[in-house]
């Protein structure tokens, strides 16, 4: 029997070893793992590498895991916000490296290392600083920059529901960038705001499925939790 | 001169935005654009963390942490609307499905050359976001910026001494004194505020500007 719920978030990620290299869901808070973050926290891995579109809002969550300083380096598009204080003061004390991507190709790298691809040709970027040294070429009379894929060893991401195969639904822009962060691992961790029977979930509205998906943990949502 | 306040800028914009345009608009003085859309014609809002529908901010109260725009404030979503994850979302940019994005500028060149990530400061803390997929991807791309900078100098200018968000990428330019349309390197000016002449603009942007003014003469 395949049985991918787990009984707590500390077990969830317990095998998460030092310079791990981690993608973290969400964009902002919206689709921020805060649990499994926490529990991460607690487990004690350092000199991580990880990839989210943000470097951290608040106190919680990414931003958490920086001011516990647990991480060496972050790959992301928008760090810079006006509640980013955490990720700010370690980046000017010199203890975090950043790698500044565009968005979109943040988003292609991460969907090409799921997809199986050994690069990507894209127009974003040409002729930027943030594409400084790519390999060029002219497709179609478009300039274009080779991007190479992002894998890593887990992501952690939330999801709305889940079953015990691991199908996922999101709820609302908490997506962002779940899916294809799943794919893109080598072990998807989700939490989830309730776990359901196989086939509860509507086979025609499943967001992400179950192969891409290795461990559940169901933990009270946000909104449960702030009620 | 009687210049035009952002509300203004906002509002002038968004008589531009045809019925039916799929758009985007940048984080910043672009968002204002949103409210001020005409209320005849259907425009549709893309927001890149995975929203297309979007709508105006909710009644105090009412706000979803899991329904936000691109920068962070909260939203809701039309009837109609719908979420996607973020390879779509950029999929929608880069492949030429938005028609319109406006973003914000720190300098803009005759030839549309856009710089709006960076300022280069050795102490500053760049961030990109989705500016440099938007501006290659989208059909068209407008900015929407006050043309000169605090230090009194031009944004519009011949070549960006800013580190490049994308080249050749931006179509028009709506400021607090002019409209200008850019096109064939060089920099044409459509609409100027009243009480502003076409040479006292030149002087500010010290550009070679084209009067493309409806009735003016090549």
């Amino acid at each position: 029997m395949i049985n991918k719920i787990m009984a707590s978030a500390a077990e969830a990620v317990s095998d998460i070893g030092d310079g791990s290299t981690i993608m973290i869901g969400g964009f902002g808070a919206a689709g921020m793992p805060d649990q499994l973050i926490d529990a991460l926290i607690d487990q004690g891995a350092k000199d991580l590498t990880v990839i989210n579109n943000n470097a951290g809002n608040g106190d919680r969550g990414l931003a958490a895991l920086i001011r516990e300083g647990r991480v060496r380096k972050i790959i992301c598009s928008f760090p810079r916000q006006s509640d980013s204080q955490h990720f700010d003061a370690r980046y000017r004390a010199g203890q975090i490296e950043l790698e500044l991507a565009p968005q979109g190709n943040l988003a292609a790298r991460i969907q090409a290392a799921g997809a199986g691809l050994g690069a990507i040709f894209t127009p974003t970027g040409y002729g930027t600083d943030l594409a400084r040294g790519n390999e060029v070429r002219e497709i179609d009379g478009v300039m274009h920059v080779l991007e190479y894929p992002l894998h890593a060893d887990f992501a952690l991401i939330q999801a709305f529901k889940g079953d015990r195969w691991g199908n996922l639904v999101y709820r609302k822009a908490a997506r962002n960038f779940g899916p294809i962060m799943a794919m893109a691992a080598r072990c998807a961790i989700a939490e989830v705001s309730e776990t359901v029977e196989l086939g509860d979930l509507d086979p025609e509205v499943v967001v992400t499925p179950g192969v891409f998906v290795q461990r559940l943990v169901c933990v009270p949502s946000a909104l449960e939790a702030a009620a | 001169m009687k210049r035009m306040n952002r509300q203004m800028m906002a509002y002038r914009l968004a008589q531009d935005i045809p019925d039916g345009a799929y758009v985007n608009l940048g984080i910043g003085l672009p968002t204002l654009v949103a409210n001020c859309l005409p209320p005849d014609r259907e425009i549709i809002l893309q927001s890149e963390n995975g929203l297309l529908g979007m709508g105006p901010a909710p009644k105090a109260g009412q706000e979803d942490p899991d329904l936000i725009n691109a920068g962070k404030q909260s939203v809701t979503l039309l009837p109609g609307g719908c979420f996607f994850h973020h390879a779509d979302s950029f999929a929608m940019m880069r492949g030429g499905h938005i028609d319109i994005c406006v973003l914000g500028a720190f300098q803009v060149a005759a030839n549309g050359d856009l710089a709006n990530w960076h300022t280069g400061a050795p102490d500053a803390i760049p961030a990109v976001g989705g500016a440099m997929d938007l501006a290659v991807g989208a059909r068209q791309t407008f900015v929407m910026m006050e043309l000169m900078a605090r230090d009194g100098s031009s944004k519009l200018v011949k070549q960006c001494t800013y580190p490049l968000t994308g080249l050749a990428c931006v179509s028009r330019i709506y400021t607090d004194v002019a409209i200008f349309e850019l096109s064939g390197g060089r920099a044409g000016v459509i609409e100027l505020v009243d009480g502003l002449t076409f040479d006292e603009l030149c002087s500010m942007t010290d550009l070679p500007l084209i009067d493309a003014r409806e009735g003016a003469s090549a």
